[in-house]
């Protein structure tokens, strides 16, 4: 059976071809490949501050002496770094003049996600008049968290306008050495987000990407850095539930939380990158390195993540926690279906005494898909007193899937406790029959029984996000049995 | 004429376990079908609710006077065709609330109908828990997952009431359950019993059958019924035990 997800995407990859792109900035753009001039390029396009290009020529030169990460479960296909552009200003779609012209299938989609009209007709590319743009929102938005002091830009405009807080900040949690990605991000990164909540306060509202300047066209190589001073709190999404299309295969973003005392940052992404066709042709390499530091005493730092997207996935948000009785969370639902393959966990690392750290993982693998959890728990010697709790659970759905759990568990101490718990389990045909004699389809069926099963992970999420990542489980999974 | 099975063959992995069934059932009538062990008894409430392991090899069956075996799983159950399972399966994560309501709406999607509104819904859940004296935290549970064995069978006759069929097939419902129990599983079918719909009770006891009363009683043996009778039927069978139809039909 074809699957409908796919059929879409197939579709929204052919449309937006079809509708191609303005070629009038095609001049803004830097000559394949990649040397110290395209470094320099880059910086110069942006109107760096000295420490900036300095920071990437590092960077790259680093790199080079680096060679890609192999101990992956994953099937990586050699990628030509000299193939790549790795800079050209954001492209624009060309606009359509109103929903008729999309693809209704799209616009199914859309209408199943829940997705209002008017971000349906962002996503699809529909010009957006000026009443419906958001500009005013976000105005209006803006003002009120810069009178708390809060600060949510892009990661350019932060150079340009906080400088001292960038150069402060930038690297501190993902060093320009941390991996091969890595490094390749810090000297290429073209833009992101830069999020600062000052001391004691409380962000009001869940920031997401979606109310950020410049958040279309980010580009294959994002970089996001959040700071939350002492006792400030703020909740961040990023992602979107609706299918993403980008014509950049390779994606490395890196992610920077820094919490200091007291201060809480949760962190929730949906993923939905193009997976690539049935047969497991396209779909976008998605190597992304998020860390967050819990810096001060009591600080807590919680990752939620929700990843259908993408061919490949490599992805393992952590937390150091260093600060005395902090806090790291990792939660994590993760779906391949097709030829997808997902490497993904988390890492924490317990540093201050009284540090604690739960881990929920929730593998779910379908068609040909591979589905491997990595993690790594490390108790230091001086981290007394400490506790992880991890819970990797995998789901098969049919009998061509994989599922691999990595459990990597270092304690240095003897007053901490780690446990560990793991299950695999499948969707039983009686299940699905039981179901199907009360009425409910398969594909209803299989959307009941794996939300229920990621249900712990989803209500980590933020409401409305939650409500979108249900439907797009179903969604991602559909056509996957019978 | 609810449901009519004429010379209905079905096998299993190439083995024949139905070997020629006819059975009428009309609105408004309770049918017990009897029977030792493994004479076929589950596997004719499987084929009818069509389940896919089993293979229909000669036969016709109308339900409403439609061909039963054109209609899928869920359409037959959205047609009003039930089946209390004899092991109801666990589903875990899937609260029971969640999982009602999804087939609720589908069931009134099906017939044209917008979804139960929330309130609406839940309160006429507490009104079916009561028809079955059923705690009411079990709704708030994973369907059947940590059900004791009476819990899951109860459980199977609270759905039944919240779906209100018009066919009814009860496989087993009373195995494994004591006393107090049955009698609740066998109020619940009588409440709901109308001259608009009908049972088919399979059981392997007479017991269940002192208090869901038959309009008709048949024997199973070796994938045919060999005997139809009214309830005396039954009490001849819990008296002289399966063993004389053995010697009758071998």
């Amino acid at each position: 059976m074809e699957s409908e997800a796919n059929k879409f995407l197939d579709e929204f990859t052919q449309g937006e071809y079809k509708y191609g792109f303005v070629t009038d900035i095609e001049s803004d753009m830097a000559p394949k490949g990649l040397n110290e001039d395209i470094i320099r390029f880059i910086s110069a396009k942006k109107k760096e501050p000295e420490f900036m290009l300095e920071f990437r020529l590092k960077a790259y030169r680093y790199w080079l002496t680096m060679k890609m990460p192999d101990w992956a479960h994953l099937k990586i296909p050699p990628i030509d770094f000299q193939e790549i552009i790795f800079y050209s200003a954001p492209k624009k779609k060309k606009a359509l003049a109103s929903l008729d012209e999309v693809d209704p299938e799209l616009l199914d989609t859309f209408k199943r996600l829940g997705i209002s009209l008017d971000e349906q007709k962002k996503l699809s590319g529909v010009a957006v008049d000026a009443v419906m743009d958001s500009v005013s929102v976000k105005t209006t938005f803006t003002d009120t968290l810069s009178k708390l002091g809060i600060i949510f830009c892009s990661f350019s405009e932060a150079v340009q306008k906080h400088p001292d807080l960038v150069r402060q900040y930038m690297g501190s949690v993902v060093p320009y050495t941390d991996n091969f990605f890595a490094s390749l991000n810090s000297a290429v990164f073209t833009d992101g987000s830069f999020c600062f909540i000052p001391k004691g306060v409380r962000c009001p509202v869940e920031l997401s990407t979606y109310f950020r300047i410049n958040a279309a066209n980010t580009g294959q190589f994002e970089r996001t850095l959040i700071v939350a001073e002492e006792g400030a709190y703020v909740s961040y999404m990023e992602g979107c539930t609706a299918p993403q299309r980008d014509e950049n295969q390779l994606h490395a973003a890196i992610v920077e939380i820094v919490a200091l005392k007291d201060a809480e940052i949760k962190y929730s992404t949906v993923q939905n990158w193009y997976p690539g066709n049935k047969k497991g042709e396209g779909g976008i390499f998605n190597f992304v390195t998020k860390r967050g530091i819990c810096k001060g005493s009591n600080s807590k730092i919680a990752w939620t993540q929700v990843e259908t997207g993408s061919a490949i996935t490599w992805k393992y948000p952590g937390c150091i926690l260093l600060g005395d009785n902090s806090v790291g969370e990792f939660y994590s639902v993760a779906v391949v279906n097709n030829h997808q393959q997902a490497d993904t966990g988390t890492k924490m690392q317990h540093i201050g005494k009284n540090t604690r750290s739960t881990i929920i993982s929730k593998g779910i693998s379908a068609g040909v898909g591979q589905n491997s959890y990595r993690g790594l728990v490390r108790i230091s010697k001086n981290a007394v007193n400490s506790r992880n709790y991890s819970q990797c659970d995998s789901l098969l759905l049919g009998d061509k899937c994989g599922a691999h759990t990595y459990p990597y568990i270092q304690v240095e101490n003897k007053s901490s406790i780690v446990e560990h718990e793991a299950t695999t389990s499948k969707i039983s045909e009686d299940q699905l029959f039981y179901c199907q004699q009360r009425g409910i389809d398969t594909e209803s069926a299989i959307g009941l029984i794996v939300n229920g099963y990621a249900k712990e992970v989803l209500k980590k999420l933020p409401m409305e996000f939650a409500v979108e990542a249900q439907k797009l489980l179903s969604i991602s999974l559909e056509g996957s049995v019978g | 004429m609810l449901l009519s099975i004429k010379n209905l063959h079905a096998s299993i992995n190439g083995k024949e376990i139905l070997k020629g069934i006819d059975l009428d059932v009309n609105k408004g009538e309770v049918h017990a079908i009897m029977g030792p062990n493994g004479t076929g008894k589950s596997t004719l409430a499987s084929v009818i609710a069509g389940r896919e392991v089993f293979e229909v090899t000669a036969g016709d069956v109308r339900y409403k006077g439609k061909n039963l075996f054109k209609l899928s799983v869920e359409e037959r159950s959205r047609e009003g065709i039930f089946l209390g399972f004899q092991y109801p399966v666990e589903i875990p994560g899937v609260s029971m609330t969640n999982f009602m309501r999804t087939a609720v709406n589908e069931q009134r999607k099906y017939r044209g109908l917008d979804p139960m509104p929330a309130g609406d819904f839940l309160r006429m859940m507490e009104e079916k828990k009561k028809l079955v004296e059923i705690q009411s935290n079990l709704t708030n549970r994973s369907v059947n997952e940590g059900f004791s064995g009476g819990e899951k069978k109860k459980n199977e006759i609270f759905q039944m009431a919240v779906l209100e069929p018009t066919l009814a097939i009860l496989d087993e419902t009373d195995s494994g359950l004591d006393i107090d129990a049955l009698r609740i599983v066998a109020n619940g079918v009588n409440t709901l019993r109308t001259k608009d719909n009908a049972f088919v009770v399979i059981t392997h006891y007479q017991r269940l059958l002192d208090y869901i009363v038959p309009d008709f009683v048949h024997v199973l043996f070796e994938g045919r019924i060999v005997k139809s009778g009214n309830k005396e039927l039954a009490m001849e069978l819990e008296e002289k035990g399966y063993d004389w139809i053995k010697k009758e039909f071998e």
